[in-house]
């Protein structure tokens, strides 16, 4: 395993099939990761072209309701549970954690190999739900999901049993920040991306075993009839969803930290310019995943809660706005005055502070009591939660494919091709989900199969944008895989980066680096625009 | 050999395939017990919510419970905790042979318990007491079992007050068994845990400057003893 010569590559180490599948190299876990995901992506994505093609005008056009809420369940589900969950930290956490840190690989590189073959059986045993799809959305509400028909338990144990996996991850990547950064490294020192995997990993953590054990028990209570969810047998399903939102609402920012993490890496790059108030954004990740911890409760406001624990969860809700409002500013503030490259990663890196400003901005409609009670279950909050999800995190793992392309393959991406699959991603995108805000506000219910014709036109232009993209992806993903492939070779460090992970061979030895390294004084020091030059380490401004 | 300086040395024992190295794995496996903590938790909150809606059926099912086998199980976990301990310390005395015994006294043990265990599962079993429908009681005042019906009876409940008692018993039954049913089966995991660890020992695995998996073996009995401490009186004490 350490055996391997530093001047041969992971890629050409271990080729064989066997060799992938077996393998314990953090980076090619990571890759093998990330095409499971993208299959899965492209399967819940199809679904919601699906959905919304049905929605392109009122009455049934393509499908019937049961199939509508089977699309949609299918949809939701795999999106959070298959794609975005596991998302950036199985993937781009995996493969960068360690060379980011100077590290040879994770600290339990078996149990890492593990966790995928636990997410791969979860994610199986999930689709075996499909013989008889769940038709209750994803959140799996009792006392519908105990009396619907279909084989929701298979998707709930499917949604466990990957538990596990998010579990593993997340330990394996706080043990190996605490015990296996190289010298130098102190805390005050850690990489952007670092602190939101460390945040990230804690809610993985402390989260998922809560979750595990409800959804256990809504199993129990299908398959032994238990009574604890179960009205009728003196339980009570308001519990299920205050356990399941427990877990649920830090999902949120298990999904969207390790996005806020890749943009604190790129912007600096990308606009030469110290990264602004390090320490605010790095402490404003452990600050968000600790508050996400006592807000679960707005998503509750409407089903039966005593008026001051409204009032409490509503005022607490205000308090994740702060750290993350202090992101928006501190990256606002990197941007000020840098000089700008606007090459494809950087591009995704500004669409991301676009839309979730977006998502921020209408998620305190949500938080504000009053106005959610109106907004609740409409399509504001489809439109919201997927600028959040699609527009932030997926737009940064984007960013982040984009970023470190050259170091994963060896390779480029064409710069032309790129700008394209961007442009049509953003304008796709608002195309879709901008109108969802005026169907909400106007009052169209969400996991509606019909609606009434005033809201048709809203919805027409939503189904158009939603086919540009769909197309965008897989414009974007073909050209991604075509370049890993045949695209030009790289450079070393195409962007000049100072981060430690470019300070090897691209595409880097299986034990990352030919020696142990040393960290560099700074890594986000690229001095200022007077500098004209990237690198300064003479006039670090704002730290 | 100073504490540190110890650790150090095993840190860099090629034996340590992980790469995390002593201190590395030791966090790990806390930060595990935190999860298998918070496993547990979501079913201890869920009792006390049910604890305080329905006191009285709650309080009425808890008489059929055998304190006595209760009991004599928390006996049980608690030696079996000094044994494994026992063992541990052995091993990092070198002493292998004596750390084997130890750790085969510590299976025993959960043996017994399990034992003791199914004698009251199959207890409960033939009174028709079920996860989620229990049928029979213990009536306090004439200390005999009765069914649920005739116990409604003889304390006059108005209908829908039964009703509630019904659905109070049967939620009482339901914890009891997922929380003693989960417990049990970390009991089982725990054995295979202890059981790899004794094989590996004989196979002269671990020695006085290698034990991590057996510490961290040890770690985890604590806490399914632990947490039967927690269990015992919870069902079988409190009324
Ligand atoms: C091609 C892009 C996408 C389109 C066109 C799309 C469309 C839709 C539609 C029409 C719904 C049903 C809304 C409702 O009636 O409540 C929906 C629900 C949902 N979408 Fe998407 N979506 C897309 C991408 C994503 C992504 C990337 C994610 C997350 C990573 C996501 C997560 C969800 C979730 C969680 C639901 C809720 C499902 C439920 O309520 O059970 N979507 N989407
Ligand atoms: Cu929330």
């Amino acid at each position: 395993m350490s055996h391997a010569d530093a001047s041969v590559s992971y890629l050409q180490e271990g080729r064989s099939v066997w060799g992938w599948l077996s393998t314990t190299d953090h980076k090619k876990i990571g890759i093998m990761y990330l095409y499971t995901i993208l299959t899965f992506f492209i399967l819940a994505g199809a679904a919601a072209l699906l959905v919304r093609l049905e929605l392109i005008a009122p009455g049934p056009t393509i499908v019937d309701q049961q199939v509508y809420n089977i699309l949609m369940t299918f949809h939701g589900a795999a999106m959070v549970f298959l794609f975005i969950v596991p998302g950036i930290p199985a993937t781009l956490g995996n493969i960068l954690l360690p060379m980011m840190i100077g590290a040879k690989d994770v600290a339990f590189p078996r149990l890492n190999l593990m966790s995928y073959y636990v997410y791969l059986v979860g994610a199986m045993i999930a689709l075996i739900s499909l013989l008889s799809p769940a038709d209750t959305g994803w959140t799996f509400y009792a006392p519908y999901s105990l009396k619907s028909g279909s084989l929701v338990i298979w998707l709930t144990l499917g949604a466990f049993v990957m538990g596990f996996a998010s579990i593993m991850t997340g330990f394996n990547f706080i043990v190996t920040i605490h015990r296996m950064r190289c010298p130098g490294l102190t805390w005050n020192k850690l990489p952007l991306f670092i602190w939101a995997m460390y945040a990230t990993s804690i809610l993985q953590v402390l989260a998922t075993p809560v979750v595990g054990m409800t959804l256990v028990m809504l199993i129990m209570e299908r398959v032994l009839d238990i009574g604890i969810f179960n009205p009728a047998k003196g339980g009570d399903p308001i519990l299920f969803e205050s356990f399941f939102w427990f877990y649920s609402h830090p999902v949120v920012y298990i999904m969207i930290l390790p996005g806020f993490g890749i943009i604190g890496e790129i912007l600096p790059v990308f606009s030469r310019r110290p990264i602004f108030g390090y320490k605010a954004v790095a402490y404003s990740s452990l600050a968000i995943a600790l508050v996400s911890f006592i807000v679960w409760g707005h998503h509750m406001f409407v089903s039966g809660m005593s008026d001051w624990s409204r009032w409490v969860f509503s005022f607490l809700t205000f308090f994740v706005a702060v750290p993350t409002a202090i992101k928006i500013f501190n990256w606002i503030m990197t941007l000020w005055k840098g000089s700008i490259h606007f090459e494809a990663p950087m591009l995704y890196a500004l669409g991301f502070v676009f839309m979730f400003s977006i998502a921020g901005l209408t998620g305190i409609h949500l938080a504000v009591l009053v106005t959610d009670v109106q907004l609740h279950d409409t399509y504001f909050v489809v439109a919201h939660f997927h600028y959040t999800m699609q527009g932030g995190t997926v737009v940064a793992l984007f960013a982040g494919l984009h970023y470190w392309f050259p170091m994963f393959t060896g390779r480029r991406y064409n710069e032309k091709m790129a700008f394209w699959g961007w442009l049509m991603l953003f304008i796709g995108f608002n195309l879709t989900f901008f109108p969802q805000f005026f169907l909400g506000m106007e009052g169209m219910p969400r996991r509606y199969f019909d609606y009434l014709p005033q809201f048709q036109t809203w919805h027409a232009i939503s189904t158009v944008g939603s086919w540009l993209n769909g197309g965008s992806y897989i414009f974007i993903l073909g050209h991604l895989l075509y370049a890993a492939f045949r695209g030009e070779k790289a450079e070393q460090n195409p962007y000049q980066s100072l981060s430690l992970e470019w300070q090897t061979t691209a595409p880097p030895p299986t034990t990352n680096f030919a020696h142990t390294p040393t960290f560099p004084e700074s890594i986000y020091d690229y001095g200022t625009m007077d500098d004209g030059h990237a690198g300064g380490h003479s006039q670090r401004k704002a730290g | 050999m100073s504490a540190s300086t110890h650790a150090l040395y095993r840190d860099k024992h090629p034996v340590h395939e992980e790469l995390g190295g002593y201190e590395g794995a030791k966090l790990g496996m806390w930060l595990f017990l935190a999860t298998e903590l918070l496993l547990f938790g979501v079913l201890f909150a869920l009792f006390f919510i049910f604890h305080g809606k329905f006191l009285e059926p709650f309080k009425a099912a808890h008489h059929t419970l055998d304190k006595v086998m209760g009991g004599l199980n928390t006996v049980v976990l608690i030696v079996s905790s000094l044994s494994v301990a026992l063992g541990l310390d052995a091993i990092q005395r070198g002493r292998r042979k004596l750390s084997m015994i130890c750790m085969g006294i510590t299976i025993a043990l959960a043996g017994t318990f399990l034992v003791v265990k199914y004698f009251e599962y199959s207890e409960k079993f033939h009174h028709h007491i079920f996860p989620g429908n229990a049928t029979m009681l213990k009536d306090d005042a004439v200390h005999e079992i009765v069914s649920v019906d005739d116990y409604i009876a003889r304390r006059n409940m108005g209908p829908e007050e039964a009703a509630d008692f019904k659905k109070g018993v049967n939620l009482f039954f339901t914890f009891y068994f997922m929380m003693t049913g989960v417990h049990g089966l970390h009991v089982i995991i725990g054995m295979t845990v202890l059981f790899i660890i004794m094989l590996k020992m004989g196979g002269g695995r671990y020695s006085h400057w290698y034990y991590t998996p057996v510490e961290n073996g040890a770690l985890y009995w604590h806490l399914v003893d632990l947490i039967w401490i927690y269990l015992f009186p919870l069902f079988y004490l409190i009324s």
